[in-house]
């Protein structure tokens, strides 16, 4: 490693001779050249400083949840403050963190520079949204400071209208606005993505992280209206009684849950498609191969969008919804979970006979597989009518989606930082460091989640404040997963910290530290304001590995199996 | 729904609550066959993991492999092998759960009452409680909810049963005790400030044992009983004739009418159950019987939810629909009432239903609750006539 260390560093200082050392971040200074700038890279940052500073106050929420679930009886906070946590831990974490966390900063970073072009395609509305989001987010932070909502996030009706006597308007009205920041976002990406692709960038030669972003985009501009609309009909009803969800009125309240999942179901996979474009990025790079089946990866990021939109009853079945509604919700979930299984087949193959790297974003990317295999998995059991009929609202339903937001979203969007750490900044994080924030994190989230599979099938609900003390083994599930949750809190601090000391004292990283094929990596780091000295020309397929290194590695014309006279079974025919 | 008639192997899981109901070993089996899935997948994505990290691990740090772009047969493979897999969970789901909420047409009925924070349950013969529910063993046990300010969700875990209960509307949910002792009653649903204190226990007794509970809160009177005094305190008489010789009122008459299909304004006909006869009381215009006047006031306000529960219990006590017209009630989560009753401890006795739902009830009131009440309620009201 060393050896490579230093053979890195040697290219390093070789590009930033070579180059001109003026980039995105040192081109203009002071704090008007941030809160104006129209850089699609400044903007990922301000995102990224935001998004972190919402995840901190929603880790700190959980933490509270966590050391009151310690013991059975309600004794460390009331009732009514634990409900508030859990809803402001639900809020900051769904609206303000997991929402934007990879699109905004990784994906504002990365769009233009994977499909070669200087900038979004409407930076000035790249902007705003940006402001829009800080606006959403002050407005809705001010309202849990004020005293808070206890609606849960998921804000049901007649609660959220009738009962509740928190701030459930001015809170919705922060997630309100900030509908219009992920709207505004998915509406650049997608202009971004079909006018802006430079020479020979194809559709088909994009990386997977723009076919994702796609994906992501349309849920966007889609999903968004219909929770803007939600929030807007509780706010009427809260304040003029307008009867549409109060049967008082004459209105239906479950009508709110089918408008909320409307939108909240495709919202699960808003937070994990990009993940997904991340992890195949980051398994491409770090086992040098090109992503097996790249097309039907690339489609099923689609398809996912697609069918996800018509899946939201599944979270409907023990509603009073019509039980043969149902079975078509639960059959259409069964479906769109395919895609997701398809992507896990296609990414574990691509490890076949890869060069791959323990590097930190690699076991990120590994987290991810094996983590959202089980949150994946026991989305499926979820989705057997049956079998949900026990288990919804419980702690089984709390664990499956931390799996796929945590185990899923999050670790796409370590490992992505990690990743891109060195393009972004120009600096390198110490990998031993990494290494060892990631085993604490796969550790600490398994402590902290996995028995609360076991809870919820043994039937504790969720949502509870406190829980009886003679049911065997809850109580002890309980502190594994407060255990866990520290230990996943410390797992998750350490990054914080070496991030932030590696901006000045770590090693300056080359243009191309893993090395990888993206246009990203074609550029300096830090790149350029304008990202690219000369637009690129792309004459080469996504992921192509084989042009440059295998003819200074393995020598031109054959492989070293075929030297070797084996014929590796999987290998293309055309090839 | 060929799977509900397959009797399943008694599968105990670990980590499971205990198992005390006719269902709880159908989604135990189910979750069986869902864990051994899981387990397969996640083992093998893991072990390919394990073996190609590895395996395939860099060696060198400049070394480059041999790109291999696809193949069909795999994609093929691993998108159809596990859509076949889905698709038997589905059936194995659905049908479970067609079971679990087509509620049977011969069952102890309760009346339930959510509200924050605290479940109120009346049995037909008036008896009320608080947070527990007494019940016999073996007896399919039909629960008919409402809630009188937001929803709920009745859970008790050992039954393996959950059922929201939403302002507006009567959910029902059902089950069949398997074992005595007592187990505990959540709200699954959030519901505010006290939440997790809104629960309790469902005690499952011996039958014998349960008389004597039900003999113990002697003097109460039937809920068809309370409803009764009800229907007469609120001047309802005054337009509902209740018996069937008497002559039409204002409003239409009440003798029989629980279970049939009444015309209304407008087009069609409207089934009689216990939603249409709650949003008759509280909204009296929303469907109104052909042939009268629009001159009901709304009782909204005036009876709460648990009295108009009582006032259904006195309407369906009046009299059964003869010459089944249609049988049952269909509500909420309930399904429709037509087609073969499903599942059950004695799918026998189940099949036999629709075709007679009621004269069994009345020619022999002693082994059900229900109409032996109801029929009390009936002679009264017929003497007071």
């Amino acid at each position: 490693m060393s050896n490579e260390l230093t053979a890195t560093d040697a290219r390093a200082h070789e590009w930033r001779s070579r180059f001109p050392t003026v980039n995105y971040l040192n081109a203009d200074y002071g704090i008007k050249s941030w809160l104006l700038t129209k850089d699609h890279k400044r903007i990922a940052l301000l995102y990224l400083v935001s998004v972190t500073f919402f995840f901190l106050i929603g880790g700190a929420y959980a933490g509270a949840i966590r050391l009151e679930l310690l013991t059975p009886q309600g004794d460390l906070v009331q009732s009514q403050t634990y409900n508030k946590l859990f809803t402001h831990h639900g809020i900051m974490m769904v609206f303000f963190f997991l929402i934007p966390s990879i699109p905004a900063t990784l994906g504002n970073f990365l769009v233009p520079m994977m499909i070669g072009a200087k900038d979004l395609a409407f930076p000035r509305i790249n902007l705003l949204s940006w402001y829009i989001y800080m606006l959403g987010g002050v407005l809705t932070f001010s309202a849990l400071l004020f005293g808070g909502v206890d609606t849960g996030w998921t804000f049901y009706v007649p609660y959220s209208t009738n009962f509740s006597n928190t701030y459930v308007v001015l809170a919705g009205l922060g997630i309100f606005i900030n509908g219009f920041s992920s709207i505004l976002t998915g509406l650049n990406f997608i202009v971004t993505i079909h006018t802006m692709r430079a020479p020979g960038m194809t559709w088909f030669r994009l990386p997977l992280f723009i076919w994702s972003h796609y994906a992501t985009s349309l849920i966007f501009i889609l999903g968004t209206p219909v929770i803007a609309i939600t929030i807007l009909l509780i706010a009427l009803e809260r304040l003029a009684h307008v009867g549409i969800f109060d049967p008082a009125l004459g209105g239906d309240p479950v009508l709110f849950q089918h408008m909320f999942w409307f939108y909240s179901h495709p919202a699960v996979y808003i937070m994990i498609l990009p993940a997904m474009g991340v992890v195949s990025e980051l398994i491409a790079t770090h086992t040098r191969k090109p992503i097996f089946g790249y097309s039907f990866v690339a489609f099923s990021s689609l398809a996912i969008a697609i069918f996800g939109f018509l899946v939201w009853g599944h979270h409907l079945f023990v509603s009073s919804q019509s039980v043969y509604a149902g079975m078509i919700f639960s059959l259409i979930s069964f479906v769109v979970a395919i895609p997701s299984a398809v992507k896990v087949f296609n990414w574990t193959a691509t490890m076949y006979k890869g060069s791959i790297s323990y590097d930190t974003p690699m076991l990120y990317a590994f987290a991810f597989i094996g983590l959202f295999t089980i949150g994946g998995m026991t989305g499926v059991m979820l989705a057997a009518l049956g079998f949900d009929v026990h288990v919804t609202d419980t702690y089984f339903v709390v664990a499956h989606f931390h799996y796929i937001m945590v185990g899923g979203a999050m670790m796409g969007y370590l490992g992505g930082l990690h990743n891109w750490w060195p393009k972004i900044t120009g600096r390198m994080y110490p990998e031993g460091w990494g290494r060892f924030a990631a085993l604490v994190v796969f550790v600490g989230f398994n402590l902290t989640f996995f028995p609360q599979f076991l809870l919820g099938y043994m039937g504790m609900p969720r949502r509870y404040h406190a829980y009886p003390a003679d049911v065997p083994l809850w109580q002890v599930l309980h502190v594994m997963s407060t255990a866990g949750a520290s230990i996943l809190g410390i797992g998750l601090l350490i990054p914080g910290v070496y991030f932030l000391w590696s901006m000045r004292y770590g090693r300056f990283a080359p243009a191309n530290p893993w090395p990888a094929t993206g246009l990203e990596w074609r550029t300096p780091s830090p790149p350029p304001t304008e990202n690219f000295a000369v637009t690129p020309v792309v004459t080469w397929e996504a992921y192509e590995y084989r042009p440059v290194e295998e003819m200074r590695v393995i020598g031109p014309g054959e492989s070293a199996e075929q030297a070797a006279g084996v014929q590796p079974p999987l290998d293309r025919a055309e090839t | 729904m060929l799977l509900t008639q397959v009797s399943v192997p008694q599968v105990s899981v670990p980590f499971s609550p205990e198992q005390a109901s006719t269902f709880a070993p159908h989604v135990d089996a189910l979750y069986a066959y869902l864990l051994l899935i899981t387990i397969f997948f996640s083992t093998l994505i893991t072990l390919l993991l394990v073996v190609f990290a590895v395996k395939y691990r860099r060696r060198q740090p400049d070394e480059v492999p041999r790109p291999i772009s696809g193949s069909m047969v795999l994609e093929l493979t691993w998108t159809i092998v596990p859509l076949l897999i889905a698709m038997t969970i589905f059936v194995w789901g659905a049908s479970t759960y067609f079971k679990a909420y087509r509620v049977p047409h011969q069952a102890m009925e309760v009346y339930v009452v959510a509200k924050q924070w605290m479940w109120k349950f009346q049995h037909q013969t008036g008896q009320r409680e608080i947070n527990e529910l007494h019940v016999p063993v073996g007896a399919r046990v039909k629960l008919t909810m409402t809630t009188e300010d937001v929803i709920h969700s009745l859970y008790v875990p050992a039954f393996r049963i959950k059922q929201d209960v939403v302002p507006g509307r009567y959910t029902q949910l059902w089950f069949e005790a398997t074992k005595t002792g007592s187990y505990y009653l959540f709200c699954a649903e959030y519901c505010g400030t006290n939440h997790s204190g809104m629960g309790g226990h469902v005690i499952v007794m011996e039958p014998t044992a349960y008389e004597q509970w039900l003999a113990g809160g002697a003097g109460a009177e039937s809920a068809a009983a309370q409803g009764q005094k009800l229907f007469q305190e609120r001047g309802c008489a005054s337009c509902h004739q209740t018996d069937p010789a008497g002559q039409q009122g204002r409003g239409p008459t009440l003798y029989g009418l629980f279970g049939k299909q009444q015309a209304i304004e407008g087009d069609g006909t409207v089934a009689v159950d216990e939603s249409y006869i709650r949003e008759s009381i509280l909204d009296p215009q929303a469907k109104l019987a052909l042939g009268f006047q629009p001159i009901m006031p709304t009782f909204r306000n005036q009876v709460n939810e648990e009295q108009i529960l009582q006032l259904i219990a006195y309407i369906r006590s009046l009299g059964q629909p003869q010459g089944g017209e249609s049988g049952g009630t269909a509500q909420g989560g309930g399904g429709t009432t037509t087609g073969p009753t499903t599942g059950g401890a004695s799918p026998t006795t189940e099949r036999s239903n629709p075709l007679a739902p009621t004269s069994p009830r009345q020619g022999n009131p002693s082994p059900q609750l229900p109409p032996r009440v109801g029929q009390g309620g009936a002679a009264n009201a017929n003497r007071r006539q």
